[in-house]
């Protein structure tokens, strides 16, 4: 084991603590039965059962789930053929428009993409809603998962794909049977990533979010403008837990199918011998 | 023809849903504010044919962007958004680096851990991480209230609604898009080099200096544009932690569409941001491909 120098325990200790105190206090207040938000009363989880008779934010929460879900699915099939065509469809008129197309959103600020997919939905006349947020976050998160599944793309071995196509399957059972099943780590990533994103944006949602729709983000945005409210330090300890059990949870899960796959090239090593 | 279905949806999908809206954005900018429905002219009119299209164009002014050099607001705006940009990209790399190198040097077992750690605030929603400096910062924030009791402060400082409450903002939210490149480069280092600078003569901050920090190099650049470019477009954090002193084009954009309903003078705003963008988004593009052809 290499020795620790006392300027990397430094700052590694301080640097994390950086990183999660205000966190940490954030969840500790959120148990604190006083409204004035920075002198500790003492213990209560009053806020946690305010925030639940709240109509108002179960309302928006159930439709940034929704949101959520219907943007990440799309996005994560239009991210992954938009990868598929990007890295194995060949030449094709026009392909540098469509890479710029997938890299530029990554890059545009945010109101930017709000404001212009704002004025498309005003030009069209397509009432603002959910259907609107859904369209505008399945536009920005599908780029994401197309980077994400593009470099598993490019670093896969292409024989395996001519294989199954010598071996007589048509070009969607090679997709189906050998391509899809290697990047599916990556498609999953990808869609976490879409979900996460959409559940997360305020920006693009503010811009196309009608009168009938409103998010989560644009609820929280709207109460903490005002200043430090007690509820919404609840509300955000609920969603650091439901993140930071997702996380953990994941990390774990690829470390044991990592694990596995070792054990399973292992044995395959000691097979052949 | 499957190929061309393939090709054909997302393509489209990109088309209808961010070219067309951002040429959009370009002819707006170029039109006249009105006290109509759209607020703006002129409206292109494809009923009445060519002589509508030519109509149109001839109607199509720079006015907006002219407008924009005049008042001086705009101007302020996009400088102070290139300050604050600037020095809290510096701040960061400045935080960031000890913490990336500390990691890179941690024991072998530790690391996934560490990385976990430091990509876990990454899943966690932006506004939130955001909100938690407000009661921080707040005049009766536990900061100022630590710093009364330790006695270093008489009166409780002005933190929040100031620009150091956006550096602060800033440098939290996006600490991690610095750390993360920075480290997957050090990871890799090959101690063997530094024991080799050591044996050659240099000292430990010498042999930093020289071998770990141009190894580096492109590790922190792509840091560096990971916080930059989204900072300067930001809105969130100037708008919670800024308050009304704090000028930030992405905030002057927004108040402008929404408060002010003037859409044209709004896209105009968003053309010019991102030209003052483009620089460093080709300069970001170039240092990723090197890095790349660095790879393989």
């Amino acid at each position: 084991m290499r020795r620790m120098s006392w300027f990397n325990v430094t700052s590694l200790t301080l640097g994390f603590a950086f990183l999660y105190l205000p966190m940490v206090i954030l969840v500790i207040y959120s148990f604190n039965a006083s409204k004035l938000v920075t002198v500790w009363a003492g213990f209560s989880t009053k806020w946690y059962s305010k925030l639940f008779q709240n109509e108002a934010f179960l309302d928006a929460a159930w439709v940034t789930i929704k949101v959520g879900l219907m943007s990440s699915c799309l996005a994560t099939v239009l991210g992954t053929m938009a990868a598929y065509v990007l890295v194995r469809g060949g030449r094709f008129r026009g392909r540098v428009l469509f890479s710029g197309m997938i890299y530029a959103p990554l890059v545009m600020p945010e109101v930017i993409t709000g404001l212009s997919l704002l004025l498309l939905f005003i030009g069209i006349g397509l009432d603002r809603g959910v259907l609107t947020i859904i369209l505008a976050h399945t536009t920005f998160s599908m780029c994401y998962v197309s980077v994400v599944v593009s470099a598993r793309l490019v670093s896969f071995d292409r024989s395996l794909e001519e294989a199954a196509l010598d071996l007589g399957c048509s070009s969607f059972e090679a997709f189906r049977l050998v391509t899809l099943p290697i990047i599916a780590p990556a498609v999953i990533s990808g869609w976490l990533l879409a979900f996460t994103l959409s559940l997360d944006d305020l920006v693009i949602a503010s811009f196309t979010a009608g009168p009938s729709a409103t998010t989560l983000p644009i609820k929280i945005f709207s109460a903490v403008r005002l200043g430090v409210s007690p509820e919404i330090n609840a509300l955000s300890t609920l969603m650091i837990a439901v993140v930071t059990i997702g996380v953990i949870s994941a990390s774990v899960t690829s470390k044991r199918a990592s694990l596995r796959q070792h054990r399973e090239e292992q044995a395959a090593e000691r097979g052949q011998e | 023809m499957r190929r061309l279905t393939l090709i054909a949806i997302p393509y489209l999908w990109l088309v209808a849903l961010f070219l067309v809206p951002f040429l959009i954005v370009m002819k707006i900018s170029l039109s006249e504010y009105a006290l109509s429905i759209p607020p703006y002219s002129p409206y292109l009119d494809l009923s009445a044919g060519w002589a509508g299209v030519v109509e149109f164009l001839s109607q199509l002014d720079i006015e907006n962007y002219i407008f924009l050099t005049t008042d001086d607001l705009y101007w302020k705006a996009y400088l102070s958004s290139l300050k604050i940009a600037t020095l809290s990209t510096i701040i960061t790399l400045l935080v960031g680096f000890p913490l990336a190198y500390g990691m890179a040097r941690a024991a072998t077992e530790w690391q996934p851990t560490l990385l976990m750690l430091v990509i876990l605030p990454f899943w966690t929603s932006f506004l939130i991480r955001v909100y938690a400096w407000m009661g921080l910062l707040s005049q009766e924030g536990l900061i100022n209230q630590l710093l009364l009791w330790l006695g270093v402060i008489n009166t409780p400082l002005m933190i929040l609604n100031t620009p150091t409450a956006v550096y602060i903002g800033i440098v939290y939210t996006y600490l991690p898009f610095m750390v993360l490149p920075i480290y997957s480069i050090l990871e890799k280092l090959d101690e063997s080099l530094l024991e080799a600078a050591e044996d050659l003569g240099c000292s430990r901050l010498v042999a930093f200096w020289l071998v770990t920090v141009p190894l580096a190099k492109n590790g922190i650049i792509a840091g560096c544009f990971l916080v930059f470019i989204p900072a300067l477009g930001e809105f969130v954090i100037p708008s919670l932690l800024g308050g009304s002193k704090t000028l930030m084009i992405g905030k002057i954009l927004w108040e402008e569409f929404f408060s002010n309903r003037d859409w044209p003078v709004a896209s105009a705003v968003a053309i010019v941001l991102l030209v003052i963008l483009i620089i460093p988004i080709l300069l970001f593009q170039r240092n990723q491909q090197n890095q790349r052809e660095a790879d393989t």
